[in-house]
């Protein structure tokens, strides 16, 4: 009898343990659901008073009109002068961070001796660790005053503002050498080696194994490596509130300043915007705008890993 | 994929072994060039990392001090401005971010790893986890604003509550000696707030390393505790946990070091700027003994965080403050590049020492 009842007991309490085990794992779920919820609420349904952001600005003119000026008197909704910001600086940190980090990658994986790869990994990953901030300040301080303002304003005559898409668009670009860096060598490296010794088997020199051979087996990991980095641009937020500043314009020339959709949260929340005004709720539709495209890249980014991974058994 | 920047598994192929030093003397030129590019990209990394070090530290002489370090902010004399506010609450908003993270993220690694099988609820998990890796911090900024700061506008003089029921909740435990609940509802621009939403955006981190960790384990250890009669859970808190701490400690510890660095979400989260006290005016130990429901008071206090402040030095208009901001900025990286000093100790240390 003790003996059946012991054991309903630690039958009771190995389920119990596994039911909370699975109430954790559920909070992962239960985030993902609370931020589209969140998202939706203010900006598609209202959830108090008043009209959500959507039901007073039509879509056509949240993605058709080009004039962004929710806080003046006469109030604007037009998304694109933030889009065009944010695709602005997120070129320019995919044009610079990805190919630096893929050849850096390269390096690491097929000509680097494991005792310099052990020596610059953890460097590598400090450059991963320095908070965004710091990289705003770096931009603001630095980057635009010592490096652009004497070549761009000095060399070639432009007039480089203060701040500008720039020098913003280029910490972005080291911040994501890190995780280019680290993604593509893991793809390098999931190569076997076999295909490496077939190549020099036939005569082929380290460039032609390693640019031939090892980089079009490892694409499909490099170019998710390149997805996720520019979906990490493309939400990165506080560099780009410091060195790009906020005016909301039309503007590919990367010597203005723009106003990303990042930015222009950060701005929303800094001033003394009361719950349930309209400009209040544009926080969320361009939220969730951010949402959408970042999720797409990620979906993107594994969708593309899944279908064009080679599997080498 | 799943792995984050910061983590790096060293147990990776092999590297290749042939120098190859016969083929490039007889290669081309283009296979130097592209050697010679690829070594260009990561010592151009390497030394972009000390020219940012070197700019801010250089920047921060002369300002950097103990009075800097022991002191609240100051809006008007940057001589004055001090980082104790950030310190104090960056140290109360990842005591609590530790609180709720780890013990969650632990568990939902536990039992993706142990207990899953391949349904697909776990299958969602699974791929819900790599999407919630990939969202941008500001937009568990909104989440935490509408959630936590404004529980959806649902208690409060003006609340959904209030207007369907007519009865007005305003929070719990009336404090006389601070004049206000200790726990309001809803939370406000608090601690508390803040440190969930923190423990919301590094769960992802911590449960990735976390099951890492743990699938590092080999199943043989697994086996022989079961097979010597132990249920599920004794061989997973007695076996499979202590052997899996280091791995889960770097992950943890790298997650801890992101939530310190992160400014956009508690920027949306309203932490204020300009902080001249502590949160529960709890200074020093004294203060703590004199008024202890200031321990309770503290998590509902409004703060800021150092990353706040440096943000908040960099905008100001006064050319000193730029100054200011540098010193703040060789403070948090200081304790960042400790900490992350330490994880790749523990990595280190115990993937030299532990052979399966």
């Amino acid at each position: 009898m003790s003996l059946r009842r012991r054991y309903t007991a630690f039958r009771f309490r190995e389920q119990v343990i596994e039911g909370l085990l699975l109430l954790c794992a559920l909070v992962s779920i239960a985030t993902t659901v609370g931020i589209v919820l969140v998202m939706l609420s203010e900006s598609v349904f209202s959830l108090g008073d008043g009209k959500a952001f959507f039901q007073e600005i039509s879509l056509t003119e949240f993605f058709g009109s080009t004039k962004w000026a929710p806080q003046f008197a006469d109030k604007h909704f037009g998304v694109l002068p933030l889009l065009c910001g944010t695709v602005l600086v997120a070129g320019i940190a995919a044009l610079s961070g990805l190919p630096i980090g893929m050849l850096a990658a390269i390096y690491l994986s097929e000509y680097a001796a494991p005792k310099f790869r052990r020596t610059v990994k953890p460097f590598l990953e400090i450059l991963a660790g320095i908070p965004t901030v710091v990289y705003g300040y770096f931009a603001l301080e630095f980057v635009t005053p010592y490096v652009l303002r004497p070549f761009f304003q000095g060399l070639l005559g432009f007039d480089v503002d203060g701040f500008n898409a720039l020098s913003a668009g280029l910490v972005v670009g080291i911040m994501i050498i890190p995780m280019v860096c680290s993604l593509s060598e893991d793809a390098l490296r999931a190569v076997p080696r076999s295909l490496r010794e077939a190549g020099y088997a036939l005569g082929s020199t380290k460039y032609d194994v390693s640019v031939k051979v090892v980089l079009p087996a490892a694409a499909s990991g490099i170019i998710a490596s390149f997805l996720l980095a520019i979906s990490r641009a493309i939400g990165e937020t506080m560099a780009v509130v410091i060195a790009a500043g906020q005016s909301p314009v039309m503007t590919l020339n990367p010597l203005k300043s723009v106003q990303t959709m990042t930015a222009f949260m950060v701005n929303i929340s800094l001033g003394d915007t009361p719950a349930g005004s309209i400009e209040y709720r544009s926080l969320y539709a361009v939220g969730l705008t951010l949402f959408c495209m970042t999720l797409a890249m990620n979906i993107l980014s594994q969708w593309w890993m899944h279908r064009f991974r080679e599997v080498y058994q | 994929m799943t792995t984050e920047p910061g983590i790096v598994s060293e147990s990776g192929a092999a590297v290749p072994a042939a120098k190859g030093s016969r083929l490039k003397q007889n290669g081309r030129q283009e296979s130097w060039l592209f050697a010679g590019l690829c070594r260009a990209a990561v010592w151009f990394s390497i030394a972009i990392l000390i020219v940012l070090l070197v700019a801010v530290t250089k920047n921060s002489i002369g300002w950097l001090d103990w009075q800097f370090l022991t002191s609240f902010d100051s809006a008007r004399f940057p001589q004055k401005a001090g980082i104790l506010a950030g310190l104090l609450g960056t140290a109360w908003v990842i005591g609590l971010t530790i609180l709720f993270a780890v013990p969650i993220g632990v568990g939902a690694a536990i039992y993706l790893e142990e207990y899953a099988t391949d349904n697909w609820l776990n299958r969602l998990i699974r791929l819900n986890l790599a999407n919630l890796a990939g969202v941008p911090s500001i937009v568990y900024g909104i989440l935490g604003l509408t959630v936590f700061v404004r529980m959806f506008g649902f208690f409060g003089p003006q609340g959904i509550l209030y207007r369907w029921t007519g009865w007005e909740l305003n929070g719990f435990f009336w404090s006389e000696h601070y004049q206000q609940y200790l726990i309001p509802l809803p939370f406000g621009r608090v601690v508390m707030s803040g440190a969930l939403t923190l423990a919301l955006l590094i769960l992802p981190v911590v449960i990735i390393a976390s099951q890492e960790a743990l699938r590092a384990i080999p199943a043989s250890l697994r086996h022989a505790s079961l097979a010597l009669g132990a249920t599920r859970w004794q061989t997973i808190r007695h076996q499979v946990l202590p052997a899996s701490i280091p791995g889960i400690m770097t992950g943890v510890i790298l997650g801890i070091s992101r939530a310190i660095g992160e400014t956009a979400p508690l920027v949306m989260l309203g932490a204020m700027t300009f902080v001249y006290f502590a949160p529960g005016n709890l200074d020093s130990l004294s203060d703590v003994a004199q008024h202890p429901e200031g321990l309770i008071k503290a998590p509902f206090d409004t703060f800021t965080v150092m990353p706040i402040q440096i943000f908040n030095w960099v905008r100001q208009s006064k050319e000193e403050f730029k100054y200011v901001a540098a010193a703040g900025i060789v403070v948090l990286l200081a304790i960042l590049l400790v900490l992350n000093g330490l994880a790749i100790l523990i990595r280190n240390r115990y993937s030299k020492h532990l052979h399966w």
